[in-house]
C-alpha cells in the first residue's frame, strides 16, 4: 500500500510543478499576444537586405 | 483593419502603397503608382532605406495616408512628457510603448521590428499585436523621443499618444486565468483522489482513504480561498448593501459545501463533497473567463481630455514652443495647423479661420470666422495655420461642460437591473424557504440529522449552472456581433439592447457618410470645366475642395487676376476668360435662393452655367434600415441646419421626429424625455456632439468606418458598413435574451431534482458529483449550439 502513497506523492508533486510552469509563463506575458510571434518567424533573416 | 480590394479596381490604378483606387491623381515613383503624396513619401523613405521587403508579406499593406495631418511630435521631449511615457530612461537607454492604430498585418509587423533599419539611434523593436502597441528601446542621446515618434509617423504609423494610464482589464483577465488554471488544477486532482471512494474501498484501505480525504482538504483550500474568493467578496458587498445577487447563493453554497466537507472529513462520517467544490468553482471561473473577452484595442471609455491635442505651440519668450494643453493659461498666444483641434476657448488673432465644429455641434459645414472672434474647444482648423489667444483654461471650456453633466457621473451599473440577478433574488428566497421548511420538519422527525439536510439543501441550491448560463449566451453572442462587424463593451449590453423599442438617429457621419456628393446642374464642356476645376484649385474654401475633388480626369491650369470675396465667392481669368463662382446672390444678384452652402452657381463669361449641388451621401442600406426598424425608429437629430430636411423626408417616414440645429445637450435632453416616457432608448450617434446622448441612452452605439479612430464614449462600435443590419442585431440580441430564459429553465429543473434529494436526506457525495456537472455542461451545450444556430440563422439573411 505504501508504493501507492509514494507514486501518488511523486505524481501530484510532478502536477505542481508544471501548474507552476503556466503561471510563470503567464505571468511573465507569453500569452499576451498570440499572433505576433506566429508571423515574426516567417520573416527572413535580417542579413540579406542587400539583395532588395 | 486589412484593407478589402475590390476585383473591379484596375490594379495600375490602385495605390501600391495603401490600395486604394487612385482618383484625383496618379503619383509615379519607380513605376509604382501612389494615390497622394502622402503615400508616395512613406514609399520613397522606405525605398531609401531598403525596406520594401515591407510590400512583400501582403499587398498593399500601408494605410491611406491622404487624410493624415501632420503632427509635431516635439513636445515629447518636454521632461514632464518624458516622465510620463518613458517605461525606462538612462542617458544611453531608453524604452517607449507607444499605441500605433494602423497596426493590422505581418507587414506592419515586419517593419515595426526593423525600424532600427531607418535610424540607427533605435536599438529595438517589438510588436504587440493583439494590443497594437510598439514597444521601443533607443539611445536619447542619438535619437530624441519625439523623433521616434516622428519616424514612426513618417512611414505610416503614427502613434496615439494618451497620458491617461492603460486600462486594467488586461490585468483582471490575467489574474482570472491564474485562478481558473489554480482551480482547473485543484479540480482534476481531487476528482482523482475522489474515485476510489465512490468504486468502493475495502476496511483494509482505512489509511488510503484518510490519505485521500486530507489530500483533498488541501487542495479545496486554495481553490476556496484564492479562485473563488472574488465570489465571497461580491456577495458581502452586496448582502451589506441590502441586496442580492447572483454571487450571493453561489457564496452560501461554496461556504455549505467548504464547511459540510471539513466536518464530514474531521468527524469521518464521508467523504465530504470537495470535488463537487472544485468543479463547481472551476465551471464557474471557465464562465467567467468565457464572458471577459473584450476587444482589447478598441476604447470604450473616452472622455473629452482624448479629444484635444496634448500639446500646442505656445508663444514664449521670443519663439513657438510645444506646451502641454493643460498648463494653457487665458492670455497665452498659441498657433494651430491644419486639421488640429482647437484646445480651450480661445480668441481669434489671424485675419480669418475656417472651423469645423462638427464634433461640437454635428454641423459639418466649417464655420468661417474673422479676426477678434471666439473659438470654442473642440473646433477643428480647416486651411491655414492661425495664431489665437486663449480665453479660458480647457477645463473651463464650453465643450467640457458637457461632460459635468449628471449621465457622465452616474455609475454605469446602478441603472439597469440584469435579468440574471432578477432571477437570482427569486431563487434565493426560494432556496431560503425550503432550507427552512426542511430544517423545521427534520428538527421534529429526526433532529440529529437537521443540519445535514439544511447543509445538504444549501449546496445543492448553488445556482452553478443558472451562473454559467449568462456568460456562455452573452459571451458567444458577443463573438457573433463582433464577427458582424458590432464590438460591444461588455455582454451586458446586449441584454439592454434586447429591451430596446425607440432607435434615435444622429445625421451627419451616421445616416449620411463623411464624404459629400458634388453633382453639376447644368452644362460644361471640357474647356469650360478645366477652367473651373483650376478656380477652385486656387482657393482654400472648403466648397472650393469639394468641388475641386470632384471633378476627376481634369487638368489644371494657370489662374490669372484671383480674387476671393469672403462669404461671396471667388472670380478669375483662365484662358482670358472670366470665371466665377460663389452663392445666388453673387452670380445672379438677387437675394438668396435658400441653399446657401449646398448650391455653388457657376458664371463663365458672364453667363450663368448652372450650379454645384453639394449633398451628404446616405450610408448604404438606410431606406431599408428605417423600414424594418418601423415604429421604432423614433426621432433624428441632427446638429446642422434644416436645409437637407427635404433630402431626409426620402428616407424616413413622417411619423419619424426631425430636429434640426440641437446642441449636444439638447440631444441628451431629448433622449431623457423618452426615456422619462418609459422607452428603453438607443441612440446612434458618431461624435463628440453625440457623447451625451451616447451616454444617456440605455444603448449608445457609435458608428464608425475605422474602428481605429476617434470614437466617442460608447456601449458598442458598430461599422458603418453594417448599420443597414441594425435590425437583425437587435433581433438576435432578443433572442440572447430567449436562449438565456430557457436555459434557466434547464438549471431550475436541475436544481428541482437535486433538491428534491438533499430535501429527503439522500444526498449523497455521489449525487451531488454527478448532478453538477452534467446540469453545467447541458446549459453551457444548449446556449452555445442555440447562439450558433440563430447566429447562422441571421447571417443567411443579411447575406441575402
Amino acid at each position: 500500500m505504501n508504493i501507492i502513497i509514494i507514486l501518488i506523492s511523486i505524481s501530484f508533486t510532478m502536477a505542481v510543478i508544471f501548474l507552476s510552469i503556466f503561471v510563470w509563463s503567464m505571468k511573465s506575458g507569453q500569452y499576451d499576444d498570440t499572433y505576433g510571434p506566429s508571423v515574426r518567424m516567417l520573416f527572413e533573416d535580417k542579413k540579406g537586405d542587400k539583395k532588395l | 483593419m486589412p484593407i478589402e480590394i475590390s476585383a473591379a479596381v484596375d490594379q495600375h490604378q490602385a495605390c501600391y502603397h495603401c490600395g486604394q483606387p487612385c482618383e484625383q491623381e496618379i503619383l509615379k515613383s519607380n513605376d509604382k503608382s501612389f494615390c497622394c503624396y502622402g503615400c508616395k513619401t512613406v514609399y520613397e523613405i522606405l525605398a531609401e532605406n531598403n525596406l520594401c521587403e515591407y510590400y512583400n508579406y501582403q499587398q498593399n499593406p500601408g494605410a491611406n495616408q491622404r487624410f493624415v495631418s501632420e503632427e509635431s511630435y516635439a513636445y515629447l521631449n518636454e521632461p514632464a512628457m518624458q516622465t510620463r511615457l518613458l517605461l525606462f530612461n538612462s542617458p544611453e537607454y531608453a524604452s517607449v510603448s507607444f499605441f500605433v492604430p494602423n497596426v493590422h498585418c505581418i507587414s506592419c509587423i515586419w517593419l515595426l521590428e526593423n525600424l532600427q533599419r531607418l535610424h540607427k539611434g533605435i536599438i529595438k523593436s517589438e510588436v504587440n499585436f493583439a494590443q497594437k502597441t510598439v514597444r521601443i528601446d533607443f539611445n536619447p542621446a542619438q535619437i530624441s523621443l519625439g523623433a521616434v515618434a516622428r519616424q514612426l509617423a513618417a512611414v505610416g504609423y503614427a502613434p496615439q499618444i494618451n497620458l491617461e494610464g492603460k486600462k486594467a482589464t488586461a490585468g483582471n483577465t490575467k489574474s482570472l486565468v491564474l485562478k481558473l488554471s489554480v482551480a482547473g488544477f485543484c479540480f482534476g486532482n481531487t476528482m482523482l483522489f475522489s474515485f476510489p471512494e465512490y468504486l468502493g474501498l475495502s476496511e483494509s484501505e482505512d489509511t488510503l482513504r484518510t490519505v485521500f480525504s486530507y489530500l483533498n482538504i488541501l487542495l479545496a483550500i486554495p481553490v476556496t480561498f484564492y479562485s473563488a474568493q472574488d465570489y465571497f467578496v461580491n456577495a458581502w458587498k452586496t448582502f451589506r448593501q441590502k441586496q442580492i445577487n447572483i454571487d450571493v447563493p453561489i457564496a452560501v453554497g461554496l461556504a455549505a459545501l467548504f464547511l459540510r466537507s471539513l466536518y464530514d472529513i474531521l468527524s469521518t462520517t464521508g467523504p465530504g463533497y470537495l470535488d463537487s467544490l472544485t468543479g463547481l468553482v472551476f465551471f464557474l471561473l471557465v464562465g467567467r473567463w468565457f464572458q471577459s473577452k473584450t476587444y482589447e484595442s478598441l476604447a470604450f471609455d473616452r472622455d473629452y481630455k482624448s479629444y484635444f491635442p496634448l500639446a500646442v505651440n505656445r508663444w514664449s519668450a521670443g519663439q513657438w514652443q510645444p506646451t502641454v494643453v493643460y498648463e494653457l493659461a487665458p492670455g497665452d498666444r498659441i498657433q494651430i495647423r491644419n486639421m488640429e483641434i482647437i484646445p480651450a476657448d480661445a480668441i481669434l488673432l489671424s485675419q480669418e479661420a475656417f472651423i469645423d465644429y462638427s464634433f461640437v455641434t454635428g454641423e459639418a459645414k466649417p464655420v468661417r470666422t474673422e479676426a477678434g472672434h471666439l473659438l470654442y474647444a473642440g473646433g477643428r482648423l480647416v486651411g491655414k495655420p492661425v495664431e489665437l489667444a486663449v480665453e479660458k483654461a480647457t477645463s473651463q471650456s464650453y465643450l467640457t461642460s458637457l461632460w459635468n453633466h449628471q449621465a457622465f457621473t452616474k455609475p454605469e451599473e446602478s441603472r439597469y437591473k440584469k435579468i440574471i440577478d432578477r432571477a437570482a433574488q427569486r431563487f434565493t428566497w426560494i432556496v431560503m424557504g425550503i432550507a427552512i421548511i426542511t430544517g423545521v420538519y427534520w428538527q421534529l422527525v429526526a433532529p440529529e440529522k437537521m443540519w445535514l439536510v439544511v447543509t445538504a439543501v444549501l449546496m445543492v441550491a448553488c445556482p452553478c449552472a443558472l451562473a454559467l448560463a449568462a456568460p456562455f449566451t452573452y459571451g458567444n453572442m458577443l463573438r457573433v456581433f463582433g464577427r458582424l462587424g458590432l464590438y460591444l463593451k461588455n455582454a451586458d449590453v446586449i441584454e439592454r439592447l434586447a429591451s430596446i423599442n425607440a432607435v434615435v438617429f444622429d445625421k451627419t457621419g451616421t445616416v449620411t457618410q463623411g464624404a459629400s456628393d458634388v453633382q453639376f446642374v447644368g452644362q460644361l464642356s471640357d474647356q469650360e470645366r478645366t477652367a473651373v476645376k483650376s478656380l477652385a484649385a486656387a482657393s482654400s474654401h472648403p466648397l472650393s475642395n469639394l468641388i475641386f475633388q470632384s471633378m476627376r480626369n481634369t487638368a489644371v491650369v494657370n489662374v490669372n487676376d484671383f480674387h476671393e470675396l469672403p462669404g461671396k465667392g471667388l472670380e478669375g481669368n483662365v484662358n482670358e476668360t472670366r470665371i466665377r463662382l460663389g452663392s445666388s446672390y453673387f452670380i445672379q444678384g438677387v437675394g438668396t435662393d435658400g441653399h446657401e452652402g449646398t448650391r455653388v452657381w457657376v458664371e463663365i463669361a458672364g453667363k450663368t452655367k448652372g450650379y454645384f449641388q453639394v449633398s451628404t451621401k446616405f450610408r448604404t442600406g438606410i431606406a431599408g434600415l428605417i423600414q424594418q426598424l418601423g415604429d421604432r425608429c423614433r426621432a433624428l437629430l441632427s446638429g446642422d441646419q434644416a436645409s437637407e430636411r427635404e433630402r431626409m423626408k426620402a428616407v424616413f417616414p413622417d411619423a419619424v421626429e426631425m430636429r434640426f440645429a440641437q446642441s449636444p445637450h439638447d440631444k441628451m435632453d431629448y433622449i431623457s424625455r423618452q426615456q422619462f416616457r418609459g422607452d428603453k432608448v438607443l441612440m446612434l450617434g458618431d461624435g463628440l456632439n453625440d457623447s451625451g446622448a451616447l451616454k444617456q441612452a440605455d444603448v449608445g452605439l457609435a458608428v464608425t468606418d475605422d474602428t481605429g479612430v476617434f470614437t466617442p464614449a460608447c456601449d458598442g462600435i458598430l461599422e458603418g458598413r453594417q448599420l443597414q443590419h441594425l435590425h437583425a442585431f437587435l433581433d438576435l440580441s432578443r433572442s440572447a435574451t430567449t436562449i438565456l430564459k430557457i436555459a434557466f429553465g434547464i438549471s431550475f429543473f436541475y436544481n428541482i431534482i437535486a433538491l428534491s434529494f438533499a430535501v429527503s436526506g439522500h444526498l449523497t457525495p455521489l449525487v451531488a458529483a454527478i448532478l453538477m456537472p452534467i446540469s453545467s455542461v447541458s446549459v453551457v451545450g444548449f446556449s452555445t449550439l442555440a447562439v450558433n444556430a440563430v447566429s447562422t440563422n441571421i447571417r443567411k439573411k443579411i447575406s441575402l
